[in-house]
């Protein structure tokens, strides 16, 4: 004998509290020298405009808690870990990214430092310690060793034991002219 | 990871974002460094459905030296004081800001927003309890000022009412003859401590005219060690004295077990950190300049 199917109305769904739209807010942000303006929502994160929005993926996403450093990018002069702060905070303000290291084709001083001392394996880490150590060499021209290791202790690295990450830096602090 | 959506308010003035606090009700608040609040949101432990962005307001990141105190405004961000040789004036707060965290989250938090976090292991709360500390608190009738003692008053909680924020905090230079040395242990930089301790003294001659002493990460906030301030206050600074303000330090500390550490292991770690801090304290508050740097695992 079938069995009968007893049909159950489904209990309605509570109905969400209303609730004002969330609205894009206009941002203008000067990225590798070249002005975008756009608009964001609130919650976009800067990692996420300049990865998704502005297509520039030399910035990286290791951890996504403020742990490891691979989104590191220079904001006004200044390293951030751009998975920790919100697009909307960047607005009206200078970044520079991985992409715009290299000028005319030309590595900057610390891309090739990396090159030359193998300051990298993977390379995931090495577009935000790329930029801590530009944010160090651009007001010490002369760092010690202490100072280089202070400058990167908000960059983690699986790969290389950091030595030659190290070395990379003390060579592009020779080379940099001017950073 | 995705925060839950929420509404940006940017304030253009301190009153402007208290007023928007209080408009906004108990889902509003405000945005500083966002270096606690913005990893809570993507976690999604917090979620506000209104932030009220301070950055933008002009005039808040200071360090101001006025009439025998030091004043910072509530954005002056960690890097900033770490760099300023006026705030090195006292030098226990260098040693404080220059070990928070690594140098990109230096470049964003705040002082203000640290205060207002009250996270227990936070480091400015361990040493400005050690130093004459007022917090000034703008509120929407009026601006209050509260001693740094009567601040914090749980781990997370401080007096601050929901639509106040802090606007200032100010510091009082100690008098001659002093000194003072915060060290923290730490698993690496971008980690709060395993423990620390805040150390400052008032010399004349050998004798240790006064002592505060505070502990962190080893209780709900930071523990003013009292016996082991008296251990020191009135006497000699000798092996002996230091010995029996550890012992005491040791017995304030009430911590847990944790994955930085069991809480003996904590206690004892914290006992040697007072050791080395009322040393370095000592030399300091003898005109010597010592630099000191956290100890990493
Ligand atoms: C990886 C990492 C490591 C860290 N390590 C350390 C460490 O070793 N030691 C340490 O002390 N800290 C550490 N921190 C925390 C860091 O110092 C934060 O900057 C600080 O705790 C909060 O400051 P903020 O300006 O970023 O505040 P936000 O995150 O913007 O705000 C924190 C809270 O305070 C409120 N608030 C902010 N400003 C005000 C104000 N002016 N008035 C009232 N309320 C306000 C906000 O609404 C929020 O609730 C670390 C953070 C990270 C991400
Ligand atoms: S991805 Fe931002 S700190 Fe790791
Ligand atoms: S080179 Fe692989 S993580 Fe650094």
């Amino acid at each position: 004998m079938p069995k009968k199917v007893v049909k159950r109305k489904r209990a309605p769904k509570p109905k969400p509290a209303p609730e004002a739209a969330i609205t894009a807010v206009p941002i203008s942000v000067k990225v590798n020298g070249k002005t975008h303006s756009l608009t964001v929502e609130p919650r976009t994160l800067l990692v996420e405009l300049i990865r998704e929005k502005l297509d520039l993926t030399g910035t990286h996403v290791g951890c996504d808690t403020t742990y490891c450093g691979a989104c590191t990018v220079l904001m006004n002069g200044a390293a951030v870990k751009s998975c920790t702060m919100f697009a909307v905070q960047a607005d009206g303000a200078e970044l520079l990214t991985v992409e715009g290291l290299e000028k005319d084709g030309q590595l900057h001083p610390i891309q090739k430092a990396f090159g030359d001392s193998y300051g990298l394996q993977c390379g995931y880490c090495t577009p935000g310690l790329m930029l801590s150590a530009f944010q160090l060499l651009s007001h010490n021209r002369q760092p010690s060793e202490k100072d280089i290791r202070k400058a990167i202790a908000g960059n983690t690295c699986r790969c290389t034991g950091y030595q030659n990450i190290f070395k990379a830096i003390q060579l592009a602090a020779q080379n940099v002219k001017g950073v | 990871m995705y925060p839950r959506a929420f509404h940006y308010h940017r304030a253009s003035s301190l009153k402007e974002a208290v007023t928007m606090l209080s408009q906004l009700g108990d889902d509003a608040k405000l945005l500083a460094g966002g270096q606690s609040l913005i990893p809570l949101m993507k976690l999604r432990f917090a979620n506000p459905q209104h932030l009220v962005d301070l950055n933008f307001v002009p005039g808040t990141s200071y360090i101001k030296e006025e009439g025998g105190a030091l004043r910072f405004g509530a954005l002056t961000r960690h890097a900033e004081i770490e760099n300023s040789a006026t705030a090195a004036k006292i030098p226990i707060l260098h040693d404080c800001a220059a070990g928070i965290a690594d140098v990109q989250v230096r470049n964003r938090g705040t002082i203000g927003g640290s205060l207002a976090e009250a996270d227990p292991s936070g480091d400015w709360a361990v040493v400005l309890i050690t130093l004459a500390t007022e917090v000034r608190c703008l509120g929407k009738k009026s601006e209050r000022t509260v001693r740094f003692a009567d601040f914090i008053k749980d781990a997370y909680t401080t007096a601050l009412a929901h639509d106040e924020l802090v606007s200032e905090v100010v510091v009082k230079k100690p008098p001659k003859g002093s000194g003072g040395a915060y060290i923290a242990f730490k698993r690496s930089a971008p980690v709060y401590p395993t423990a620390s301790a805040a150390v400052q003294l008032t010399l004349d001659g050998d004798v240790c005219k006064d002592a505060a002493i505070a502990l962190g990460c080893v209780g709900l906030t930071a523990i003013k060690a009292r016996d082991a301030e008296a251990a020191l206050r009135g006497q000699r600074i000798t092996d002996k004295t230091i010995a029996a303000a550890m012992e005491a330090a040791r017995a304030a500390a009430d911590p847990q077990s944790d994955m930085r550490g069991s809480a003996d292991y904590k206690r004892a770690l914290v006992g040697a950190l007072v050791k080395r801090a009322i040393e370095i304290a000592v030399r300091r508050a003898r005109g010597e300049q010592v630099e000191v740097g956290h100890i990493y695992a």
